[in-house]
């Protein structure tokens, strides 16, 4: 954070530590009275993330973080996003895609948002194809999308089956080997993860960023 | 067949047949000596089962959920065949698909009713309840209910919001304060929820009469009535998730007290819901204590000390709390061992329960805790193995366990699985 203005500093420090207000405030001022490029602004929203990631991991950070830093940030962009001009050439390069869904017969989506949140900030194309999305609609899904990683959410045990049939269908279309497969959820665990097939499965939102960051960087 | 009481409870206490009594009363001595940290002369093995029993009896889920005398068929035979120590109100759990419709349950989609015939009812995570409502709720639960919440949960309370408020009024003013009575909204409402009572009261009649039956087979209940922690309830039932973890930051204050507020009339309600049942065991399904989902000052300043309060006041009262700690709370066992040794059960989901036992053996009956992803992808044999594993660790150490699954039997778990937990159990542990 050396590179920063003491303001810019104070603005990551306020969204790291979870004040809201002042954070809010200062973004606005930035953006709406003193002109402070909407880039700039949303980058020091990514540094304060990154911060609040690694205290996640750290153990200091829990769920109600994540979510608040989630609605501090979903806040600031509505702000910054339209002020937003691009040249062209200038759009932020982005690690790579991602297509997450919840599996059918599950309906549950909190992990999920919080998953698709987590990987939007951290710098992933996010496609978020909703709850109860049958195997059709993920193949015809990853056919326009053409993601580099596919992530399967389910919270019940009827999920397993659900994952292991729209596994096997990527497989039957030949697609299988054009991505990587994570799944995600209450009861998941490495037994679901080889019984469905899936190359792997994380337990919270920050490893589900870093398994998509291990397999992109490989990629690369 | 005994007589119901007067308000049709589910699970009144009752009189076994004298051939089955002498059953009843042994299983029923398992687990109130699990409970006072003795060991019993066999572990017993618990039946929590949902859905699994329409795979079992060959049905929809849906059947299950409406067709009241083919769910009590099906949950005996389960009860029979596998001779649990003590189950579920098996009917009473399931049987929910009439009262759902007839109050226009919104806070779930159930076979039938958004969700298709063989899947399970699903809760729908919504904000029920705005953060700038806390302060109307904690100052009269009572008009909030009736005038918002009710009417939120409810299509049957739909025109419950020209429900009159009740107190101020005197005299005259107390005659004119009826008008809203006349309201057309409301007075279709009241008939709704008149025939949504008709319904609850038939199917709390259908309960009750199985938990008899069973009863006169042999055949206890684990629990006889239900409650949640003071924390859950409010975050599950009327702030939603996102918007309670919000909570914690943006209205500390207003939050606390609501949860205060919460505990209260939980406690008074859970007392005599327990009472009517005759069975001291209250079971508390436990959402937001994972270690995952706070952290440990959030716990102990949001969620420990209502709940420690909340089963302090129940055992205080007789009552046996029996927290079902979901997900993973290894992180939490040192706190939540603060409670009077030989009162509770606590049934674990994902925690390990060998570590559960070092922690709280001398504490608290264990309850679990077989995992799903083993039951239903798993062998017999790996069944036999997780059985073994427990009875060495546990039982054979001298601690109370209660064999379970993690929280009910999973369910696509194959009935060979379901088999091998039983008979794994009675080869192992009596």
């Amino acid at each position: 954070m050396s590179d920063m203005t003491d303001k810019e500093r104070q603005l990551v420090e306020w969204l790291s530590d979870m004040n809201e207000d002042d954070a809010l405030d200062l973004a606005k001022k930035m953006l709406l009275e003193e002109g402070v490029s909407p880039l700039r602004v949303l980058e020091l929203c990514r540094n304060a993330m990154d911060i609040v990631g690694k205290r996640f991991e750290e153990g200091e950070y829990f769920l109600p973080e994540l979510v608040l830093a989630g609605e501090m940030l979903e806040t600031i962009g509505a702000i910054a996003k339209p002020l937003i001009t691009h040249a062209p050439g200038e759009e932020p390069k982005k690690l790579g895609k991602v297509l997450i869904g919840t599996v059918h017969g599950d309906l549950h989506d909190i992990g999920k948002n919080i998953v698709s949140f987590m990987l939007d900030i951290n710098g992933f194309d996010v496609k978020d194809i909703g709850i109860d999305v049958p195997v059709k609609t993920f193949i015809e899904e990853i056919r326009a999308y053409e993601p580099d990683v596919v992530g399967l959410s389910g919270f019940l045990t009827l999920a397993f089956d659900s994952m292991k049939e729209t596994i096997a269908a990527f497989e039957k279309e030949g697609m299988r080997q054009q991505f990587k497969v994570m799944i995600g959820g209450g009861q998941i665990d490495e037994t679901v993860r080889a019984y469905t097939g899936a190359d792997a499965f994380g337990i919270n939102a920050v490893e589900a960023v870093n398994l998509c960051r291990s397999w992109t960087e490989k990629a690369a | 067949m005994p007589q119901l009481d007067g308000e049709g409870r589910m699970n009144t206490a009752t009189q076994p047949a004298t051939d089955a009594k002498a059953a009843y009363d042994a299983r029923w001595k398992r687990i109130l000596d699990c409970v006072a940290l003795k060991q019993a002369d066999r572990m017993p093995v618990i039946m929590y089962a949902t859905y699994w029993l329409a795979r079992y009896g060959g049905i929809s889920n849906k059947e299950l959920m409406y067709n009241y005398e083919k769910t009590a068929e099906i949950s005996e035979r389960a009860v029979l065949e596998f001779e649990p120590d003590a189950c579920i109100s098996l009917v009473g759990a399931n049987a929910l698909g009439r009262v759902f419709e007839a109050t226009d349950y919104k806070q779930l989609k159930w076979p039938g009713h958004g969700v298709g015939d063989d899947q399970p009812y699903q809760y729908l995570d919504r904000e029920y309840m705005k953060a700038d409502e806390l302060g109307e709720l904690v100052r009269d639960p009572t008009a909030f209910y009736l005038n918002k919440y009710l009417p939120r949960i409810f299509g049957a309370f739909e025109g419950f919001e020209h429900f009159p408020a009740l107190p101020g009024m005197f005299y005259f003013r107390a005659i004119t304060g009826l008008r809203p009575f006349a309201n057309p909204d409301l007075r279709k409402a009241l008939r709704r929820v008149l025939d949504a009572a008709d319904e609850v009261e038939i199917y709390m009649n259908h309960a009750g009469q199985w938990n008899r039956r069973i009863a006169s087979l042999g055949f206890p209940l684990i629990n006889g009535s239900a409650s949640g922690a003071p924390y859950d309830v409010l975050a599950d039932y009327f702030r939603g998730a996102t918007g309670m973890m919000k909570d914690l930051f943006r209205h500390k204050e207003q939050l606390l007290e609501a949860i205060d507020m919460m505990r209260r009339n939980l406690v008074r309600m859970t007392i005599a819901n327990a009472k009517a049942s005759g069975n001291p065991i209250v079971f508390i399904p436990i959402h937001w204590a994972p270690d995952a989902f706070m952290s440990p000052k959030q716990f102990e300043t949001f969620w420990w000390p209502s709940f420690r309060q909340m089963m302090v006041e129940l055992i205080e009262a007789d009552l046996i709390p029996m927290p079902l700690w979901e997900s993973d709370c290894t992180k939490r066992l040192e706190i939540i061992k603060d409670v009077p040794a030989g009162k509770c059960i606590y049934w674990f989901e994902r925690t390990d329960i060998v570590k559960a036992y070092e922690v709280l053996g001398d504490r608290v009956a264990l309850r679990g805790n077989l995992s799903p992803s083993m039951m239903t992808t798993g062998t017999p044999a790996d069944v036999d193995a997780a059985v073994k594993r427990l009875v060495d660790e546990i039982w054979n150490k001298g601690g109370s366990l209660m064999l379970d699954t993690a929280f009910g039997i999973p369910d696509e778990t194959p009935v060979e699985n379901v088999r091998a937990m039983f008979d794994s159990a009675r080869k192992y542990a009596g």
